[in-house]
């Protein structure tokens, strides 16, 4: 098999689609944080500031989903087909909900009616909750595993994804978005606005510190499979740990009013648990629950290793250059909003 | 054909043709923007920065509509297509995820620019965000066309595992990219894009030049979007003839359908119009005879392989609508050259502006190339089937095993629904923001320092 600097292809494109999963989760997570938010703020002037705030950047964001769906259809084309169509009605649902939240920022202001706006600011909130709770109900299904035969066939029901498990982890990606929405939002705002979201930061990250603990506790108890590899490797039960005073972090930076450092632990946790997730995978990227043959491997699945090898090099070149357009986006944008003529 | 079947192509169909709407007026009004802020870079004259800044506000809308409706087809492939997914995911998918890293992720971090920065970052880097916008749109059209390019003429690859199990393999990148038809249909598409952006321009503009608002804004935008689409109406013939060619020698059963040619080896008539009987075999209308055997092979007399050629299940089965669909495309593409070329005539004669009736048909004519752009693809399209990819994938083997009829029932009502209502407001919107037309800093009637010997053009 061919490797670069050692580690196999299949092994490259799964770190690979890890990070940029994980970029998507960190870069999208607060708009779609500060979407759910939404509706708690209560003047038309803190909703188009809050609004403002993502709405240069919000677009370049969800580009990371687009790539990174992209890479999964390349490095890992059965995968691609398997996920989408096996969970067809809530991706279905996700790109309408995508679409509604991408008109609703776009078409908000053009209209001065306060029913207009209402409508929008409704419209815009519910697609950024359900966008977040579908993202986290697919994951927890995939963290259980699929009903997969040993042909890699769906043997199972669409009612069986709304499982408690799946439905706590909808939750906890709410609750995580919601709070690392309020810290970027904080990063951006003054006054009573400001005051206002520093009480919901502080609300927020105490309902997500519930839900970790409460998806920590199920997962050890529920899902075996995904902590087993700390038993065969001890040592690497540091990541769990970092992930707990990662988050234990979080609280501390809200309490000093410290939102910068506490938005950079919230996007820390965000791609910590992502990691604890893919470790608990690897090799495999979709685990079977009613057959191991149903696994479907890194291997197995993968594009060729000539096709793989491409692709690394178009990411090679292209992902620095990715990071340098968020990089200038974001300091371009630097500091508080100021409403102009040319805002939302 | 099963209804999972059926409704997946209706749905694809459904889809793809309403986000084709946007993509080319983005990329031609993204080029049509760089050349009026560049003018403004140049010239420091006010009138094109002013038109820069609403054609801006416009291209947001456009563009806003064209991102949410495209990220609906990427996800497609993997929820309807899964088999196909699989299928050509060692192709498809390393375009598609080089259209992602090299040219979306370029678009959107520059749009953001674009709308927002005008008082953030100076001129110069402003006009910079838009050059890489429009180079961003431009890069993803080649990307997505040279996959689908793929699936019209694959080259560069083998085939591995049998069966279900089968999947193309790269065995040549180079090869892959650049196939026999990717050349061809990638400038052909583009030109369309600059066609649809451009009578955009013209359209709106001519509408101001009849109200008598804007009007010296309104003539400069005019004469820049006359110039480009006269050029590009040429460039397309030029183009479309090439990509006949490609079709001719790849596709020879997409090249029966689209001029309703059956017999077996016979020579070709071609048709200015016509209607096809495809059960009598039948093709009446207005003829050359022989005229296709002319242009395949410069002789009249010479035969061309017809539909009685290929296998009953190697056939296209929508014949006439091919057929018509492509004789609009092309009866459009003659109409653009005539009506823009007349245009730059009566331009030199110094009096365009002033003929009403020529201004108003100005304004309709908007509709033109977005229809050619649709009729275009589905030429493409349906006079591929029954293959997704060409000899080598029958459409009825690519679906998703794991989805049910009702599931893509239920989502092709909802697309239906979600876009009836998306085109709604996008025509509103549209139509709203052309009312409320430029911000002048004084009456545009006035207000011009233009001078006229900066426009591409001298008048
Ligand atoms: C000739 C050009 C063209 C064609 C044939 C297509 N697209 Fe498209 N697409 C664009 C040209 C484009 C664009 C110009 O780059 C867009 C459209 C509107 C926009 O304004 O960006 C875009 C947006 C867009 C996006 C959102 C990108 C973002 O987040 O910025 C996705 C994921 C796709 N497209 C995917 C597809 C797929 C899977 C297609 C085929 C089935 C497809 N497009 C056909
Ligand atoms: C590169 C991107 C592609 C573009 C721009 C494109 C464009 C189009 C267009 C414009 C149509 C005609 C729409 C209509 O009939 O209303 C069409 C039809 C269709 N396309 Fe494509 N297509 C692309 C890729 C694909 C792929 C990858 C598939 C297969 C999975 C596919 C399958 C179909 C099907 C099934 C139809 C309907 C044809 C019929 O019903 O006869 N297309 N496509
Ligand atoms: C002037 C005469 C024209 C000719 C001879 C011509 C020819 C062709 C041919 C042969 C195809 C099929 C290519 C294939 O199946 O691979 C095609 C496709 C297409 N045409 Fe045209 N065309 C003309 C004008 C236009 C115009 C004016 C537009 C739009 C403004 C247009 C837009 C398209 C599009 C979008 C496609 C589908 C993409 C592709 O396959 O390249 N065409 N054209």
């Amino acid at each position: 098999m061919d490797t670069v600097l050692g580690i196999d292809l299949p092994t490259w494109w799964f770190l690979l689609i890890g990070a940029l999963i994980s970029g998507y989760g960190i870069l999208d997570g607060f708009d779609l944080g500060a979407g759910a938010l939404h509706l708690f703020f209560r003047k038309e002037q803190s909703r188009r500031i809050a609004l403002n705030a993502i709405g240069p950047v919000w677009d370049g964001n969800e580009v990371w989903l687009v790539i990174g769906a992209g890479a999964l259809f390349a490095a890992f084309p059965l995968v691609y087909g398997t996920i989408l169509s096996v969970f067809y009605l809530p991706f279905i649902l996700f790109l309408v909900a995508l679409i509604f939240r991408a008109i609703s920022i776009e078409f908000r202001s053009k209209e001065p009616m306060p029913w207009w706006h209402q409508l929008w600011d409704v419209s815009y909130c519910l697609s950024s909750i359900i966008i977040s709770l579908l993202l986290g109900l697919v994951l927890g299904n995939l963290i259980q595993g699929l009903p997969l035969n040993a042909r890699h066939e769906f043997v199972g029901r669409l009612r069986d994804f709304f499982n408690p498990y799946a439905g706590l982890i909808a939750i906890t990606v709410l609750s995580l978005f919601m709070m690392h929405g309020a810290m970027y939002l904080l990063m951006k705002t003054e006054d009573r606005l400001y005051a206002r979201l520093t009480i919901i930061a502080n609300n927020t990250s105490k309902f997500f510190i519930l839900c970790f603990i409460a998806t920590s506790n199920a997962t050890l108890i529920y899902v075996p499979h995904m902590t087993s590899i700390f038993k065969a490797h001890p040592e690497l039960f540091v990541l769990p740990m970092a992930a707990v005073l990662i988050v234990l972090n979080i609280r501390r930076s809200i309490e000093k009013r410290q939102y910068r450092r506490g938005f950079i632990s919230s996007s820390i946790t965000t791609a910590l648990l992502l990691i604890l997730f893919a470790m608990g995978l690897y090799p495999n990227l979709v685990l079977s629950n009613v057959d191991p043959k149903g696994n479907i491997s890194i291997y197995e699945a993968a594009s060729s290793d000539s096709s793989l090898r491409t692709m690394l090099l178009f990411a090679a070149i292209g992902m620095p250059l990715v990071a340098t357009y968020t990089v200038f986006m974001f300091w371009t944008f630097r500091g508080k909003v100021k409403l102009e003529e040319h805002s939302y | 054909m099963d209804n999972v079947e059926l409704l997946s192509r209706i749905q694809f169909a459904f889809t793809i043709a309403f986000h084709y709407i946007y993509p080319p007026l983005s990329i031609g009004l993204g080029v049509c923007l760089v050349v009026m802020e560049g003018l403004y870079l140049k010239t420091k004259d006010k009138v094109y920065e002013e038109l820069t800044r609403f054609w801006v506000r416009i291209f947001a809308l456009i563009f806003g509509i064209g991102v949410a409706t495209g990220i609906v087809m990427e996800f497609e492939f993997g929820t309807n297509w899964a088999v196909y997914s699989r299928y050509v995911g060692d192709i498809f998918g390393s375009a598609l995820a080089a259209e992602g890293i090299f040219a979306f992720a370029l678009e959107s971090a520059f749009l953001g620019v674009l709308l927002f920065g005008w008082n953030r970052v100076s001129p110069r880097v402003h006009f910079m965000a838009t050059v890489l916008v429009a180079l961003g749109s431009i890069f993803s059209a080649l990307w997505i066309v040279v996959a689908n390019s793929w699936q019209q003429t694959p080259s560069g690859y083998r085939i591995e595992g049998e069966g279900m199990q089968a999947r193309a393999i790269v065995t040549n990148f180079w090869d892959m990219v650049l196939n026999p038809s990717s050349l061809e249909r990638y400038s052909h598409v583009l030109i369309g894009a600059l066609l649809s952006g451009s009578f955009l321009v013209l359209s709106v503009s001519a509408w101001y030049i009849l109200k008598k608002n804007y009007t010296a804004h309104a003539q400069a935008a005019f004469r820049i979007a006359l110039w480009v689409a006269g050029i590009a109406a040429l460039g397309q013939l030029f183009t479309g003839h090439k990509s006949a060619e490609v079709v001719t020698k790849y596709q020879p059963a997409k090249l029966a359908t689209m001029e309703g040619h059956f017999e077996k080896s016979a020579p070709a008539d071609m048709y200015l119009f016509g209607w096809v009987n495809a059960s009598e075999q039948k093709t009446t209308g207005l003829k050359i005879p022989g005229g296709l055997s002319f242009l395949v092979h410069q002789d009249f007399k010479a035969p061309i392989p017809g539909l009685n050629s290929f296998k009953p299940e190697d056939r296209p089965t929508a014949i006439n609508f091919v057929f018509q669909t492509y004789h609009l495309m092309v009866a459009i593409g003659m109409t653009l050259i005539g009506l823009t070329w007349f245009g730059l005539f009566m331009l030199y004669r110094k009096k365009l502006f002033e003929t009403r009736w020529l201004m108003q048909l100005f304004v309709w004519s908007v509709l033109l190339p977005q229809i050619a752009n649709q009729v275009g693809w589905y030429t493409a399209e349906v006079g591929r089937q029954p293959w997704v990819v060409y000899g080598l994938l029958r459409t009825s083997d690519a679906l998703s095993q794991a989805v049910k009829a009702e599931h893509v029932l239920a989502s092709l009502i909802l697309f239906t629904l979600v876009y009836v209502l998306l085109f709604g407001l996008f025509l509103y919107l549209l139509n709203k923001k052309i009312q409320h037309g430029l911000d002048v800093s004084n009456n545009g009637e006035t207000s011009s320092r233009m001078n006229p010997s900066f426009l591409p053009m001298i008048e």
